[in-house]
């Protein structure tokens, strides 16, 4: 097998408090092979976007990596700072953000800023970076790329912009890609544009890519493996189609019991009760389990066990259970 | 069963125009946008019409327009026969007003940070000179809070605890429509649930008559009784919910439908659909959906098509129904 792209090992990311040392990140571990898109989906609050700002070295302080590693390749890039992190950066983890109108310089034709980050990580001299700039731009399909090279970022539609942020993220030929919720902010028919291109960017480039989103459908049709979160844990990590139709965490089925489905018509949906705990105030034992239907004595005292196989819980779904 | 809500031939128009100085100088045009452009529709009493449509699409609009929060440039809404724009006898237009409640999209900025709930909930009755004894502690309980939450602030509470108050407060003044707007894409799914069933359960209980503003299909298919899809302010297709799910026949709906994500759809390759939503301000001539319709014909870009009838739907379009037969 060869080595994944991306290796997170025991990924531990703490933020002091005056009142308490919060872990929005609690030994978190996972891998992502060449090619491979992996879907990190979970509510608000659990910690998928935590994770990936860890990755990439995003964390604002207070928040810092208090343990673990994380590995790109064969090289350590948790604790990296100044030049060091700016290398890996653009040209070793491409990022793609919520927000395409915050992601890019207002006050830069979006041509000039694709190709200053080329020139930023590839040896090549100005006008190549500004050859490769107008490809990349056509790769990910703005029409008339190069009459729009001069065009600022607001004189593009929504879905026009995340196009640019995926070829600005994607200029430099990064091992892998961090997608924070990339459609969110998008409409129906453009989040299937902008999904269908970075599946085929990917696919072509074999880039990894971590899929950040709270939307199990786009998960379902985009990713190969996908890790679930809560409260800051991996609750469970699997092949794609395992994970969505036979939940191992109870977390895991009752979210799948809650998403409104067509087959499932004017059901009753099946609701978990109440909200996800906050960092600050999280139960003892496993933290789900003042929500969770199959709570023993041993989950209300004892912190969920690591992985066990798929899910990381005390008392997994049986088959019975699942059908 | 009667129509509660009667909207006919429903316009807004809004001036986008820059400021009047630069209209001079720089020789522009008046700009109007067309936010909503001849809709019309009836909800019957006790039942659930939803409006979908990307963004844009005018469904916020009509919402505003048959609450009464904006007025109508042309057309006319009636809720129990009264046209609240028109109607001149203010006690027939105050008694319809009670009878309106809105819960909008944002629970966090929908609530006053510095009342307390009870007052929040309170004030549709206090504002009409009733009294509210109780009625704060029991709707509360009606929403699956407690009564002692009454005592607390809006910021002790989470969006989806936030969000059950902005249905208790809808529901002081026991009305008999609520217009939605979206009430739960602000929610994370676990918490969505719980609200989509406790809005299930106060419809069946109360006899309520949604209105119900969404952009998410699967959310909209497991509450409507009808659904109206717009485009571009436009109501293109209207149907009952097992008709328009299974078998749309506007291709703008088809092409929705398409491009939802679906929970079983591993491994799908999506043909993504072409184009985006077109600009408001120069919409294009006849169908507005022409420019990105597969099934496009010369009529299309001439011709605006009208609503007709086809196989159980209400359809803008000259060419569905067609193709099949």
């Amino acid at each position: 097998m060869t080595p994944p792209i991306l290796s997170v090992r025991d990924l531990v990311v703490e933020i002091p408090t005056r009142n308490a040392l919060l872990r929005p990140v609690d030994r978190v571990s996972f891998d992502i092979a060449a090619g491979e898109i992996l879907g990190v989906v979970g509510e608000s609050g659990a910690g998928k976007s935590m994770t990936g700002n860890a990755v990439i070295g995003l964390l604002d302080r207070p928040a810092h990596i208090a343990s673990g590693e994380i590995w790109l390749k064969d090289k350590r890039i948790d604790g990296l700072k100044g030049e060091g992190l700016r290398k890996v950066r653009g040209k070793g983890i491409g990022m793609v953000f919520q927000d395409p109108l915050t992601s890019l310089n207002p006050l830069l034709p979006i041509g000039e800023q694709i190709s200053e980050t080329i020139l930023e990580h590839l040896p090549v001299s100005k006008s190549e970076a500004e050859a490769r700039a107008l490809a990349a731009l056509e790769e990910v399909g703005i029409p008339a790329a190069k009459a729009r090279m001069g065009s600022y970022p607001h004189e593009f539609s929504g879905g026009m912009r995340q196009r640019v942020v995926i070829a600005l993220a994607l200029c430099a030929e990064p091992d892998l890609v961090i997608a924070d919720e990339p459609t969110t902010a998008l409409d129906v028919s453009v989040q299937a544009q902008i999904i269908a291109l970075l599946k085929r960017l990917c696919r072509d480039r074999g880039t990894a890519v971590m899929l950040v989103t709270h939307d199990m459908g786009v998960i379902a049709e985009t990713a190969d493996r996908v890790a679930v979160m809560y409260a800051g844990r991996l609750a469970e990590l699997g092949p794609v189609r395992d994970v969505l139709t036979a939940a191992s965490h109870p977390y895991t089925a009752g979210l799948m019991g809650s998403t409104p489905l067509a087959s499932k018509g004017l059901a009753r949906l099946n609701q978990i009760p109440g909200s996800m705990p906050r960092l600050g105030a999280l139960p003892t034992g496993c933290a789900f389990h003042p929500r969770c239907p199959k709570t023993q004595e041993k989950c209300r005292v004892d912190p969920a066990p690591p992985m066990q196989g798929r899910a990381a819980c005390w008392y997994p779904m049986t088959v019975e259970e699942i059908a | 069963m009667s129509a509660l809500v009667q909207v006919r031939s429903l316009t807004r128009i809004f001036d986008v125009s820059k400021p009047w100085l630069n209209r001079v100088v720089e020789r522009l045009p008046k700009a109007m946008l067309k936010a909503v452009s001849d809709v019309s529709l009836e909800i019957p009493e006790r039942s659930v019409y939803a409006l979908v449509g990307e963004s844009g699409s005018g469904k916020s609009t009509i919402g505003k327009m048959v609450v009464g929060l904006l007025s109508p440039t042309e057309g006319a809404v009636e809720i129990a026969g009264i046209d609240l724009h028109r109607e001149t006898d203010t006690a027939k237009v105050d008694g319809v007003r009670s009878d309106i409640q809105m819960i909008f999209q944002d629970p966090y900025a929908s609530l006053n940070p510095r009342w307390k709930v009870r007052d929040i909930i309170s004030e549709p009755v206090v504002a009409r000179g009733g009294t509210a004894d109780g009625l704060a502690e029991r709707l509360l309980e009606q929403v699956g809070l407690a009564a002692v939450d009454a005592e607390k602030f809006p910021h002790e509470f989470s969006g989806g605890q936030r969000q059950r108050i902005c249905i208790a407060r809808a529901l002081a003044s026991e009305p008999k429509l609520i217009v939605c707007d979206e009430p739960t894409s602000a929610l994370d799914v676990s918490v969505q649930a719980q609200v989509l069933n406790l809005m299930t359960d106060l419809k069946d209980d109360l006899g309520l008559t949604y209105l119900f503003i969404s952009h998410d299909l699967t959310v909209v298919q497991h509450m409507a009784d009808v659904i109206g899809v717009l485009y571009l302010g436009r109501l293109v297709e209207e149907a009952p919910r097992e008709a328009l799910f299974s078998n749309p026949q506007h291709p703008y709906t088809q092409m929705l439908f398409a491009a939802a994500p679906k929970l079983d759809g591993f491994g799908r390759e999506v043909e993504p659909p072409k184009g985006e939503i077109p600009d408001p301000i120069n919409p294009p001539s006849g169908c507005a959906y022409h420019p990105r319709c597969p099934l496009a014909v010369a009529r299309c870009s001439a011709e605006r098509p009208e609503m007709r009838d086809v196989a159980g739907s209400r359809v803008a379009c000259h060419v569905a129904g067609e193709q099949a037969g």
